[in-house]
């Protein structure tokens, strides 16, 4: 209530018909310090409300002053501006959250021992043990996804973009946009009926493999197409007069030119399927010995770990410090896949000629 | 997959119906090696297709398998119990549950997300853009289950003092009241998914949005307009379609959202007035608390549940397509 | 030919990461008895003496119950301290995922909450050449029903006023009914906040058969794993209770007793006997201990006395079994499977469960189980 009274004053002192440039910064301190004081004051004791107050105190605080002083439109202008920076701030809060509380809690016990030693032996209540065979069982099963789900992916987007017309092509387009939508444990399900069940293979990483790869087949076709549709025709068109065979155009002209932009997609898929552990839950199976063999008995993997030290541990905090510690090397991975697509994308970026 | 418009001048093969395509591809399919190539093209095509059917038929069968034995109605009945003798479940409360998890998740992801995507755009400071859209692209990319464990453990436990507040000023909405359970319902689930499908809707908008042709921007400026006002007469109703496409694709993962929900959800087979109060439950959380002691007749019927789902989204990704390959033809015009 | 060497460069990239992800293979280490906390070497003198290895050898997979998970993750320690050519790997999946997983032929052994059920064993025929699947029981475990009221550190509930509370018929601490039965706590004004199992569960099937076989009146349910009383809350697992109870202020819940740790307070049952049974593994022992056999042949399913007339005997119990073929089990696995159960059925392994706040199986039917065991074939 009082902070109209305050910021009154100090705009009277304005005779402009603009506001000066420290105006905003000064409704935001003077809002913080109003919010914190009611929130003293009324006793909340959360400080996501203390947030909310100060935002709407500033919004309104900016609206009134500059509609006074400035006039209607440039009221406008200013709460535009002043909402858009509360959106990004309150979309800030959380999502900075979400990373310093992985990488503070993480960092406990993440150390050359965690990364180098399975959970051979070791109790889910107890300290100790590490995620090795989860790590390694996670980068298997992607890589073998990967390996599945890349050439097929591409060479369907090549059909569409290059060759396709009619209706299978329309077919292969519309289905490959219900394929997105496939929940992952369906996808799951489907890969132990048809592959554990009925042809009688055990669990395994690649059983695991498999339902990534339908969950990933999708995003590359989709992906593949954008990039494919980016190259420009005058490039296939030169090169096929001078009388290389269409593949040959593909293989030599059209794949290297987006070949960066393809690279991107893909990476961003594969960080994509590395969170998934419904459908590892059902197939792969988990096991805390390492397995450096995919294709028999179950491995270990990395999202299904943290789900476990989350959900079968009595919640101890040995546990815990593991599951959050698991959770930032996989954050850390899928970092790392982003940084090198960026990488790839920036270094072989097509060049349109724009 | 925005960026395509900037090259629409270009006449790529947008339409592989066209008469240049269609040359090509028959000239080209006289020689052995563009045989072979494009036999392996259309097979991985069909191959895909194959797959798809495989797993459409495997669905609608077990599905169909559990439905037949549904004592209770599968659309209405408020009940999952599959042990029973006769079984009784249906998906009323997962639908209720699903939808309006998913709406909260909208309204609240929908307008920050344009927010942000603006701030980077129009209003953040070239040096703080770059590495802000950096950060949201990796949060976009991080697993769902870390989103589960950070809401489950650092989340809800904050919610406790807002939903107090909720309810004492907004309690007599009915909708916004509490009851005091611990803070794990449908708007918790709302808040943890707003979070998850920020990043995506921000990304996508923030392509479309820097796709505004410069030539509108710098008319209406020229016309003494303010920035908010270039913004709402040039930005918004150019980026209009493309917002609601990545509000669909986020609407997309968040209807499929397991891990996350069934860390922070409570679930309870009945609907409850107040957005607050614990129960509820989606699709994909209950698959996912179900599954593990599921006889096989519980797994068909979970089946069946996936089966709505599978078909919810597919709607919602269709629309979204749909307003998406309508929006290439409205930007190819003003190009 | 610029764009092809970049190709060859990418290439060269992609084989260094090959090479450093399979060079990583190398490194790791399943040896994990350096690290942990002091207890595993004092106790790992103690384990080798009763496990006899024999000719086992490789990965034992089992799944199944994780009301047991704290007390096979015991075993598996000790156990794999003395034979170190097995790895048992047991997921806690749940019972009924067990079973079926079991019944698949994926795994050598199952454990579950419930006996199998007559189509269940018909089913175990396939996969048991010659045999079928049998109920082993195991470890007992109490189930401890635990409360975070502030100010009341001990609370006395009959089976009535439980069922009451968990069907929403009682919505307040400061209630008559708990009152009567607990003259001297001071009780507050405050909303009951009553968690049940969201998945199902062995655990809410054994509470709630207590429940009908106690207090059919105020429990109208025919029970099984779900949930089927209306309202309430939930949460996943009987460690997401225990965490709500933790963080929860009026709130109650059922889980294992091995779950009651780091400060939650558990109800006093009033049983038929005089004074009320507090949950502990003594206690549970000795309602166990009146456990009658019902399997038949090698089969040893139990049915619990839920209202034992003995003084302390604590009667929410459940029973965890093992479930293998009697005659039938893969010949790679069965030297595996034979030695790890008959450890655990031996007086060494039956004493670990203790610590692990399980109750061990009375010694008439552990003799029996250990019998059977050493028929197994």
């Amino acid at each position: 209530m009082s902070t109209p009274a305050v910021t009154d004053k100090r705009a009277g002192s304005l005779r402009g018909a603009s506001l000066p440039k420290w105006f905003p910064l000064a409704v935001v301190v003077g809002s913080v310090a109003v919010a914190v004081a009611i929130g003293l004051g009324a006793g909340l004791d959360s400080k996501v409300q203390w947030g909310l107050i100060a935002a709407v105190l500033a919004v309104l605080v900016t609206y009134v002053v500059a509609s006074r002083v400035e006039g209607r439109r440039q009221a406008k202008d200013r709460i535009a501006t002043s909402l858009v920076w509360v959106c990004f701030l309150v979309a800030v809060v959380p999502l900075a959250s979400l990373i310093w509380a992985t990488a503070k809690r993480g960092v406990k016990v993440l150390d050359g021992y965690f990364l180098s030693h399975s959970m051979a032996g070791v109790a889910d209540t107890e300290p100790g043990g590490g995620i090795y065979h989860a790590l390694l069982g996670t980068l298997e099963q992607v890589g073998l996804a990967t390996l599945i789900a890349v050439p097929i992916g591409v060479l369907t987007a090549i059909y569409l973009v290059e060759y396709g017309r009619g209706g299978l092509a329309k077919a292969v387009t519309f289905f490959v946009d219900v394929m997105t939508g496939i929940p992952s444990i369906v996808a799951g399900l489907f890969v132990l009926s048809f592959w554990i069940l009925i042809l009688k293979m055990g669990y395994s990483g690649f059983a695991g493999s498999l339902a990534l790869a339908i969950l990933m087949m999708p995003v590359v076709v989709r992906s593949t197409e954008e990039m494919l549709k980016l190259v420009p025709n005058e490039l296939r068109e030169a090169s096929l007069a001078l009388g290389v065979p269409k593949w040959r155009t593909i293989l030599k002209v059209v794949l290297p030119t987006s070949i960066g932009g393809i690279a991107t997609g893909v990476m961003l898929s594969i960080a994509r399927i590395t969170g998934e552990t419904a459908p590892v839950l059902l197939l792969v199976w988990g096991t805390n010995f390492i397995n450096t063999n995919p294709f028999k008995d179950p491995q270990g993997s990395l999202p299904l770990y943290i789900y476990q030290q989350y959900a079968n541990s009595s919640g101890s905090g040995a546990a815990y410090d593991r599951a959050w510690a698991a959770a930032l090397t996989l954050i850390a991975f899928v970092m790392i896949l982003n940084l090198v697509a960026r990488g790839i994308a920036r270094w072989k970026a097509p060049k349109t000629g724009r | 997959m925005d960026t395509t418009t900037q090259h629409n001048d270009a006449a790529p093969p947008l339409t592989p119906t066209g008469p240049g395509a269609h040359k090509r591809a028959t000239r080209g399919a006289t020689r052995p090696g563009d045989r072979i190539f494009l036999g392996l093209s259309r097979g991985s095509g069909i191959l895909l297709l194959v797959i798809m059917a495989a797993i459409a038929v495997f669905l609608t069968y077990r599905a169909a398998l559990a439905i037949n034995k549904d004592d209770g109605n599968f659309l209405t009945t408020f009940e999952w119990n599959t042990g029973l003798l006769p079984p009784q479940f249906g998906i009323a409360v997962l639908a209720f549950g699903t939808v309006v998890s998913s709406i909260v998740a909208m309204a609240l992801a929908v307008p920050v997300a344009v927010g942000i995507a603006l701030f980077l755009t129009h209003y953040a400071p070239r040096k703080l853009s770059g590495p802000i859209a950096y950060v949201i692209d990796l949060l976009a990319a991080v697993p769902s289950i870390v989103y589960g464990l950070w809401g489950a453990l650092v989340l809800v436990p904050h919610l406790n003092g807002l939903y107090g507040w909720l309810d004492d000023y907004f309690g007599w909405t009915g909708i916004l009241s509490w009851q005091g359970g611990a803070p794990r319902s449908l708007l918790t689930v709302g808040i943890l998914l707003a979070i998850m499908i920020l990043p995506i809707i921000t990304n996508v908008s923030r392509e479309v949005f820097r796709q505004v042709p410069q030539m509108h921007e710098e008319a209406a400026l020229a016309l003494g307009a303010t920035r908010w006002e270039v913004i709402r007469m040039s930005v918004l109703p150019f980026g209009r379609s493309g917002v609601i496409s990545a509000s669909m694709l986020g609407l997309g993962r968040a209807l499929g959202e397991t891990m996350a929900v069934a860390t922070v959800l409570s679930p309870t087979f009945d609907i409850k007035a107040s957005l607050l109060d614990p129960g509820g439950g989606t699709f994909a959380q209950n698959i996912a608390s179900k599954f593990n002691e599921a006889t096989e007749f519980g797994q068909d019927a979970l089946i069946a549940s996936g089966l709505v789902l599978f078909v919810i989204t597919l709607l919602v990704n269709g629309a979204a397509r749909m307003i998406i390959n309508r929006r290439k033809e409205y930007s190819g015009a003003n190009a | 030919m610029k764009l092809q060497r970049k190709n060859r460069r990418a290439l060269a990239l992609g084989v260094l990461a090959a090479s450093g992800a399979l060079a990583l293979t190398a490194c790791g280490s399943d040896n994990n008895s350096g690290k942990d906390g002091g207890g595993s070497s004092s106790s790992a003198a103690a384990a080798p003496g009763s496990v006899k290895c024999d000719s086992a050898k490789g990965q034992l997979q089992a799944s199944g119950s994780s009301a047991q998970k704290n007390a096979i993750d015991a075993w598996v320690k000790q156990y794999g301290q003395a034979c170190k050519d097995v790895q048992i790997n047991y997921n806690p999946t749940g019972s009924g995922a067990g079973i079926t997983a079991f019944l698949q032929g994926q795994t050598a052994f199952a454990g579950s909450d419930s006996p199998l059920k007559p189509e269940e064993i018909d089913q175990s025929k396939k996969v048991c050449s010659g045999g079928q699947a049998i109920d082993l029981p195991m470890v007992g475990g109490p189930i401890a029903v635990g409360f975070n009221v502030p100010g009341v550190d001990s609370l006395t509930l009959d089976p009535a006023t439980i069922a009451k509370i968990f069907n929403g018929k009682i919505t307040n601490w400061n209630d008559e009914a708990i009152k009567k039965l607990n003259p001297s706590a001071k009780l507050p004004d405050l909303k009951i906040q009553a968690f049940h199992r969201s998945d199902e569960s062995g655990t809410t099937d054994n509470f709630t058969k207590y429940l009908i076989a106690t207090a059919k009146s105020d429990w109208p349910y025919s029970g099984g794993k779900a949930w089927q009383a209306k309202g309430g809350q939930s949460a996943q697992g009987s460690s997401g209770l225990a965490q709500q109870v933790k963080q929860t202020s009026g709130a109650i819940s059922y889980f294992e007793l091995s779950y009651a740790s780091d400060g939650i307070k558990t109800v006093d049952l009033k049983t038929g006997a005089a004074t009320p049974a507090k949950a502990t593994v003594e206690n549970a022992t000795k309602a166990i201990a009146s456990a009658q056999v019902v399997g038949t042949g090698q089969d040893m399913a139990l049915k619990l006395n839920y209202e034992p007339k003995e003084d302390g005997a604590y009667p929410l119990t459940l029973v965890t079994y093992e479930i293998a073929c009697d005659k039938g089990n893969k010949a790679d696995t069965l030297p595996a499977v034979k030695s790890f159960l008959s450890y655990i059925a031996s007086e060494d392994g039956q004493k670990q469960l203790t610590g692990a706040s399980y109750a061990p199986i009375p010694d008439e039917i552990i003799t029996k189980v250990r019998s059977t065991i050493s028929g197994l074939s």
